[in-house]
């Protein structure tokens, strides 16, 4: 895969050293007729080399927003980066032309959208659509990308690439439409993959099948994965680092065993306590009261507070509470954490 | 009459494939639902699991009424539903109503709750006179949780969870004794759906419903409950009580689908013994001969080609599979 690397790094100011990607205090509105809404208020994040970072949250949280923000294909208007920076290598992309953007995008950062079937084009063939990115982006002949995109076929197993490359993302299914995916989001040798909910439209056998794929590809080229998840099982699975997501920030951070064993935030409890689980067969789930609030009228104060049971008159009170420091390599945005994470 | 108030006997649902538009000829079938018999208890909740395309809603539909079978018999508390008269079956249906899916499109967004939840009574006009229709609804509302005052309100002023809460008390209008439930929670955050869970809990206890849960989110159907049918292509393969299925799986399908489910303990990461299945689940249209598994099974011998394999209790595990090399393995750790 040498040549495959020749025209890359045109970027100016990349430092090897840096770190693949950080994302710092970053903030996105999107403007609309009935007010704004604050998707984004500040997400920070690192990514190492070879980790794999899960965002966890529910449904409206930003963590899509967040990933489309950082690829730079946020929908705008009338969504808006206000704030932050997103750095690759130590460069921040917010600052740069879209043209030099371009060159991260698909190359250095790449994407794995949720549904397959709306992110390929269905009137070319997929052959067609991953030797675009190497005809592009590498300025290669059809016939050299023509074979290119048949060994990316190969790579992510799907059988007789050679006859499949021809044929439209219709006549594959859903598993292997997931698979011409990474196959594309993998074609630049990419340093980060940012996977936005990869295996939610897919049966749990087939999702068994994508996410062990995954996990080979990524070991193989020591690729940063970020991926974004409402699953708690998946990331329980593949995670090293998870971030949790609710109204727009970040409300706990911490390595995937900390947080399992011991959560220091109520929204993340809440959430570990509403899986239904063996031990509490025939008993009531205990759920999180109402519900997540609307990003154009989030409450003042900690976001959380209206459902959350340690709620005192503290957390009503503006400004929300920021990450504290509950152990040196983990953080929680509560004031309580003490008491939500306990002492064992 | 037993407490059995449904049960189905051999149960086939074939959709034609049809050439030509003048001369319409069948040259296949799709056979979504290939013999299905299932038995409901009264007060039980059976869990129906599978993956897509592998006939659970379209089971699901022929229970309610809304497809014909074609061919099997129904029996919804003792009466055969394909053979008593139109009127005799209209009023059957009362018995077994549906929750469905998705609580966005299943709800008419020019209809007020009150409308929604109080239209079974314009077909069932007996079940309540027309007074005191109004205070039923309300009463409904109150009874999945909703406030009564929001009677007036259209479905898109709720959120999905209350939405799937109006979905429940349109189901619960006519006092049905089945509830059929196609997968109420998929639509749903996690947070939300430990909510939705709880509210049938409490209407199965207060109520005395029994359910059909159809899911395919295996830790919830077994928190809900108390027996377990898998499907595949059309077939059950395996079937018990929760516990046989979970703690004792024979079927290499329901093995190979139990393995895959991610556990939410880091801690268990790499002591799973993970089956990754090969392949796509085979066209309906088309299913491998004898064993419908065998494509993509690991313990595929001629026999299975050869011999379609019963539903039938096999080994000391007690409970029945389909599979010639039925064979209890440990796939779910319990986690602590």
């Amino acid at each position: 895969m040498t040549d495959v690397n020749v025209k890359m790094d045109a970027l100016a100011g990349v430092d090897p050293n840096a770190l693949p990607l950080q994302v710092k205090n970053l903030q996105v509105e999107f403007r609309t007729r009935n007010g704004i809404a604050h998707a984004v208020n500040g997400v920070s994040f690192d990514l190492r080399a070879g980790e794999t970072r899960a965002i966890l949250g529910e449904s409206g949280c930003g963590k899509s927003v967040t990933a489309q923000a950082i690829m730079g294909i946020l929908d705008s208007p009338p969504g808006f980066v206000t704030g932050g920076e997103i750095l690759y290598r130590g460069v921040d992309l917010l600052k740069l032309p879209e043209s030099e953007r371009r060159k991260v995008r698909a190359n250095r950062i790449a994407m794995i959208f949720q549904d397959a079937l709306s992110a390929l084009n269905p009137v070319f063939t997929v052959g067609f659509q991953l030797a675009e990115l190497f005809r592009k982006h590498r300025g290669m002949s059809r016939q050299d990308s023509k074979a290119r995109a048949i060994e990316l076929l190969d790579l992510v197993k799907i059988p007789a690439a050679k006859q499949r490359v021809n044929d439209y993302p219709h006549q594959f299914s859903g598993g292997m439409r997931q698979r011409v995916m990474i196959a594309m989001a993998l074609a630049l040798d990419p340093e980060v993959l940012i996977a936005d909910e990869p295996t939610t439209a897919l049966d749990v056998t087939v999702q068994a099948q994508i996410m062990a794929l995954l996990a080979e590809l990524q070991q193989e080229r020591n690729m940063g994965l970020v991926l974004i998840t409402h699953d708690m099982g998946v990331v329980a699975d593949v995670a090293d680092r998870i971030s949790v997501m609710y109204a727009g920030r970040v409300i706990e951070e911490a390595g995937v065993d900390e947080i399992y064993a011991s959560p220091a935030h109520p929204y993340t409890k809440g959430l570990l306590e509403s899986i239904p689980r063996l031990d509490l067969k025939g008993q009531e789930l205990s759920a999180i009261k109402g519900l997540p609030p609307a990003l154009t009228n989030i409450p003042p104060g900690c976001a959380f507070n209206p459902r959350c049971r340690y709620a005192q008159e503290v957390c009503r009170k503006d400004p929300a509470p920021t990450l504290f420091q509950v152990s040196p390599s983990r953080t929680a945005a509560c004031h309580f954490w003490k008491e939500v994470k306990g002492d064992e | 009459m037993s407490d059995l108030v449904l049960e189905t006997r051999n149960l086939v649902k074939h959709f034609p494939l049809t050439r030509g538009i003048v001369f319409k000829k069948q040259y296949g079938a799709v056979r979504a639902v290939d013999g299905v018999n299932l038995e409901l208890r009264r007060g039980e909740t059976l869990g129906i699991v599978g993956e897509s395309g592998c006939g659970k809603s379209t089971l699901a539909r022929m229970l309610v009424g809304l497809e014909k079978p074609t061919s099997g018999d129904l029996f919804v508390q003792g009466k055969n539903m394909s053979k008593v008269g139109a009127e005799e079956r209209r009023r059957g249906r009362r018995n077994i109503q549906l929750v469905m899916q998705d609580p966005y499109t299943s709800l008419n967004p020019r209809m007020t709750v009150g409308d929604i939840i109080g239209e079974p009574f314009e077909v069932h006009p007996d079940v309540v006179p027309k007074g005191q229709r109004r205070a039923k609804v309300q009463e409904l509302l109150e009874l999945v949780g909703l406030n009564p005052d929001h009677i007036n309100r259209y479905p898109h002023q709720f959120s999905g969870g209350q939405r799937q809460r109006i979905g429940i008390a349109r189901a619960l209008a006519l006092n049905p004794e089945i509830i059929l439930c196609d997968e109420p929670v998929s639509a749903l955050d996690v947070s939300i759906q430990a909510q939705v869970i709880n509210l049938l809990e409490k209407l199965q206890n207060e109520l005395g419903l029994s359910y059909i849960f159809i899911a395919h989110d295996l830790s919830v159907v077994r928190h809900i409950a108390d027996r377990v049918a898998v499907m595949y292509l059309g077939k059950v393969v395996e079937i018990g009580t929760e516990d046989e299925i979970y703690e004792s799986p024979t079927h290499p399908y329901t093995q190979a689908l139990l393995s895959a489910v991610p556990v939410p303990d880091p801690k268990l990461r790499g002591l799973r013994d993970q089956i990754v299945l090969t392949g796509d689940v085979p066209s309906p249209a088309n299913p491998p001969s004898g064993c419908r598994f065998r494509t993509r099974c690991w313990k595929a011998q001629d026999i299975c080609a050869e011999q379609e394999p019963l539903l039938q209790i096999r080994d000391k595990s007690g409970h029945p599979s389909a599979c010639h090399f039925a064979e209890v393995r440990d796939v779910v750790h319990a986690t602590e």
